[in-house]
C-alpha cells in the first residue's frame, strides 16, 4: 500500500522525547493520544521560558514583565480563537480548567438563564459525560427535557427523527467526533438543522479540533469547546468558544477576583467579555503553552495531520481484519472519509483491561475503559474497550506492534 | 513477562474462564452492587446469612479477568464461614495487596505479612500487588461483599 502522508514522522518524533524512551529493550508505542496527546519540546520550552522570563500575574501589574504576562495570556486567546476561525478571536474565546468545566460553564450560565420547565435540549447517545452530566445536574433544578439522538447500527447518529428532536428544543450539543467509535458527525447539517428549528448548536471538540480544521465561522456554531491537552498542549487549561452575541448576554459562572468592574458590600458589577468567566489567576503559563502547540501544529498543517490520521487508520482497520477476522472487533463505522483514528477494540471472552495490561508488556499504550461514555457503552453492549487512538507521532510500525501484541492477547486468554 | 505470567496465573484464567457461583439469589438473600469506575466492571453480588454463617454467596455482573476470578475464588472462600472468619480473611486478603482501610493501595504501606496458607487459593492473585491500578479490580468484590455484610448486620 503506497504510503498517502506527507508527514515526517521520523522528525516529528524528534520533538517528543518521551517517545526516545526504551523500556525492556521496547519502544514506547503510544496510541492513547485520545485521552491526552504528548506536548513536544517547543510547548515545554515556550512554558519554561515564560516562567523562567516573564512570570507575573495577568491584568494587575503596570510593571514591564506584567504587561509582557498580560500581552502573552491575551495573545494566546486571539491564536486560539484564530485556529478555529472565530470572527472575534479576542472576545470570544473563554481560558476554563479543561474542556468538562468548558461544558459547565455552558450549562450553567447560558443553560440557567435560558433553559426552564417547559424547554428541550438535544443531545446523543454518543456523548462523552463532560456533555450529558453537567445538563443532568440543571435538568435537576430546571426540569427541562433532554431529548436523545441515538447511534444507528452503523454506528453513526440515527437522524431520521432530528427534525422532530429538535421541535420546540432551545440548544442541540453534539460531539463532533465519537471518543470512543471514531464517528465523525455532520457538523454542517447538524448546525443548519438546528438553527432552521430555532435552536442553537454547542459541539464538543475535544477529538476532532487534533485533526481536522474547524471553522467555527463557517459552520455557523453558536459554541465550541475543546481540550488543549489533546491538541498537544498542556493540561489545566480548556477553551470554550462562544459567539460575541451569546457570550456578552451570558450571566458569570464562577465569582472572585478579576470577573467584575465593581464590587460593592452589596452587589458587583461584572466584567465584559471573556474575563467575565476567567474567575481568579487564570492558567497563564498553560495559555502560552497553548498557543505554542497551535503553532506547532499549524506548522505541520491541520491538512497533512488529517491525511496522516485516515492513512493510518486504514492501514489499521486493514490489518485487524486480516489478522483477527472476526476474533478482534473495531466498535465504530467502517472505515472511511467520516472515520477518525480512535480504533475501540473488543476480544470476546477477554476484557478490555487484560488487553491494555498484556499491550502494555510490548510498551503499547492504550486506554481500557468505558472512556466516560457509559450510555454509548450500554448501547454497544459491552462494559469497557481498550481503545488505541492515534497522534502525529504514530506511523505502520505502531500499528504493527499493536497488533503483535494483539495476537499474544488472543493467545493468553483464548 | 515474569510479572505477567505471576498476576495471570492458571488458576486465576481458570476461574475467569470458569466462574463458580455465577448468577443471583431469591430474597432473603441481600443484593449489593459493586462497580470499579475506572475500568467499567460492575459486580451484583447476592448473599445469604443466615445465624451468623454465609449459607450462600451468588456473583453476577461483568468484569476483567482479576474482578471476575477474585469473585469467583471469593464466592468459593466466604461460603459456609462465620461471618467473623469471613471479615477475618478479608483483613488477611487485603493486607496481602497491601490495600488500607478506605480500600485504596498505598505503596508507602508495606505488605501485611500474612499467612498466605490461610488464604489457599486467593493467595494466587498476590501477583496483582505488582500492579497498582489492578487492585482495584482484585477488591472490587471483597469491598462489595463488605457492603453486604455490614447491610446485614444493621438490619
Amino acid at each position: 500500500m503506497a504510503a498517502v502522508t506527507s508527514l515526517d514522522v521520523a522528525a516529528i518524533r524528534k520533538d517528543f522525547p518521551l517517545l526516545a524512551q526504551v523500556r525492556e529493550g521496547k519502544r514506547i508505542t503510544y496510541l492513547d493520544s485520545g485521552a491526552s496527546a504528548l506536548p513536544p519540546h517547543q510547548v515545554v520550552s515556550a512554558m519554561a521560558t515564560y516562567q523562567e522570563t516573564t512570570h507575573a500575574n495577568v491584568h494587575r501589574g503596570v510593571y514591564a514583565t506584567a504587561e509582557r504576562a498580560t500581552h502573552l495570556y491575551e495573545q494566546a486567546r486571539v491564536d486560539v480563537g484564530r485556529f478555529i476561525g472565530a470572527a472575534k478571536p479576542a472576545s470570544e474565546i473563554v481560558f476554563t480548567k479543561n474542556c468538562t468545566e468548558a461544558f459547565n460553564l455552558l450549562a450553567q450560565s447560558w443553560g440557567l438563564a435560558n433553559l426552564g420547565p417547559n424547554s428541550a435540549i438535544v443531545l446523543t447517545e454518543m456523548e462523552h459525560h463532560a456533555n450529558i452530566v453537567p445538563w443532568l445536574q440543571l435538568q435537576s433544578r430546571l426540569g427541562f427535557e433532554i431529548r436523545y439522538l441515538s447511534v444507528a447500527e452503523d454506528r453513526t447518529l440515527d437522524l431520521s427523527n432530528l427534525a422532530h428532536l429538535l421541535d420546540g428544543a432551545s440548544l442541540l450539543s453534539v460531539t463532533a467526533t465519537s471518543n470512543v467509535l471514531g464517528t465523525v458527525n455532520p457538523i454542517a447539517d447538524l448546525s443548519a438543522a438546528a438553527h432552521a428549528a430555532g435552536a442553537l448548536i454547542a459541539v464538543d471538540g475535544a477529538q476532532a479540533v487534533p485533526h481536522a480544521s474547524i471553522d467555527v465561522a463557517a459552520l455557523d456554531l453558536d459554541f465550541l469547546a475543546f481540550s488543549p491537552h489533546k491538541v498537544y498542549g498542556p493540561t489545566g487549561i480548556g477553551v470554550l468558544y462562544a459567539k460575541a452575541a451569546h457570550l456578552d448576554a451570558m450571566p458569570p459562572f464562577l465569582g472572585g477576583g478579576g470577573m467584575i468592574k465593581d464590587v460593592r458590600l452589596d452587589g458587583f458589577l461584572a466584567a465584559d467579555g471573556p474575563q467575565r468567566f476567567e474567575a481568579g489567576t487564570p492558567p497563564i503559563a498553560e495559555a502560552v503553552g497553548l498557543s505554542a502547540a497551535l503553532a506547532y501544529v499549524s506548522g505541520i498543517g491541520l491538512d497533512a495531520i488529517h491525511a496522516h490520521h485516515r492513512s493510518l487508520t486504514t492501514y489499521a482497520l486493514s490489518a485487524i481484519a486480516s489478522t483477527f477476522g472476526d476474533t478482534v472487533k473495531v466498535q465504530g463505522p467502517a472505515d472511511g472519509p467520516n472515520r477518525a483514528g480512535v480504533l475501540s477494540l473488543t476480544v470476546d471472552g477477554v476484557h478490555a483491561h487484560d488487553i491494555a495490561q498484556v499491550l502494555d508488556t510490548y510498551g503499547v499504550c492504550v486506554r481500557p475503559g468505558h472512556h466516560c461514555a457509559k450510555p454509548l457503552m450500554r448501547r454497544l453492549g459491552v462494559n469497557a474497550t481498550a481503545r488505541a487512538s492515534f497522534g502525529i507521532y504514530n506511523d505502520r510500525d505502531d500499528v504493527d506492534t499493536l497488533v503483535e501484541a494483539l495476537a499474544a492477547t488472543v493467545n493468553m486468554f483464548a | 513477562m515474569a510479572d505477567l505470567e505471576e498476576l495471570y496465573r492458571e488458576i486465576i484464567l481458570d476461574h475467569y474462564r470458569n466462574p463458580r457461583n455465577r448468577g443471583e439469589l431469591d430474597p432473603p438473600a441481600i443484593r449489593v452492587e459493586g462497580f470499579n469506575p475506572l475500568c467499567g466492571d460492575e459486580i451484583v453480588l447476592s448473599l445469604a446469612v443466615t445465624d451468623g454463617v454465609v449459607t450462600d454467596v451468588k456473583v453476577g455482573g461483568s468484569g476483567c479477568s482479576i474482578s471476575t476470578s477474585s469473585g469467583s475464588l471469593m464466592s468459593a472462600a466466604v461460603k459456609g464461614k462465620t461471618v467473623d472468619e469471613v471479615r477475618e480473611l478479608l483483613a488477611t486478603f487485603k493486607g496481602m495487596l497491601s490495600v488500607g482501610d478506605e480500600g485504596e493501595h498505598d505503596p508507602s504501606v508495606e505488605p501485611t505479612p500474612v499467612n498466605l496458607r490461610s488464604l489457599g487459593e486467593l493467595a494466587a492473585l498476590q501477583g496483582v500487588a505488582k500492579f497498582p491500578v489492578r487492585i482495584k479490580c482484585a477488591t472490587l468484590s471483597w469491598n462489595t461483599l463488605a457492603q453486604g455484610l455490614d447491610e446485614i448486620a444493621a438490619r
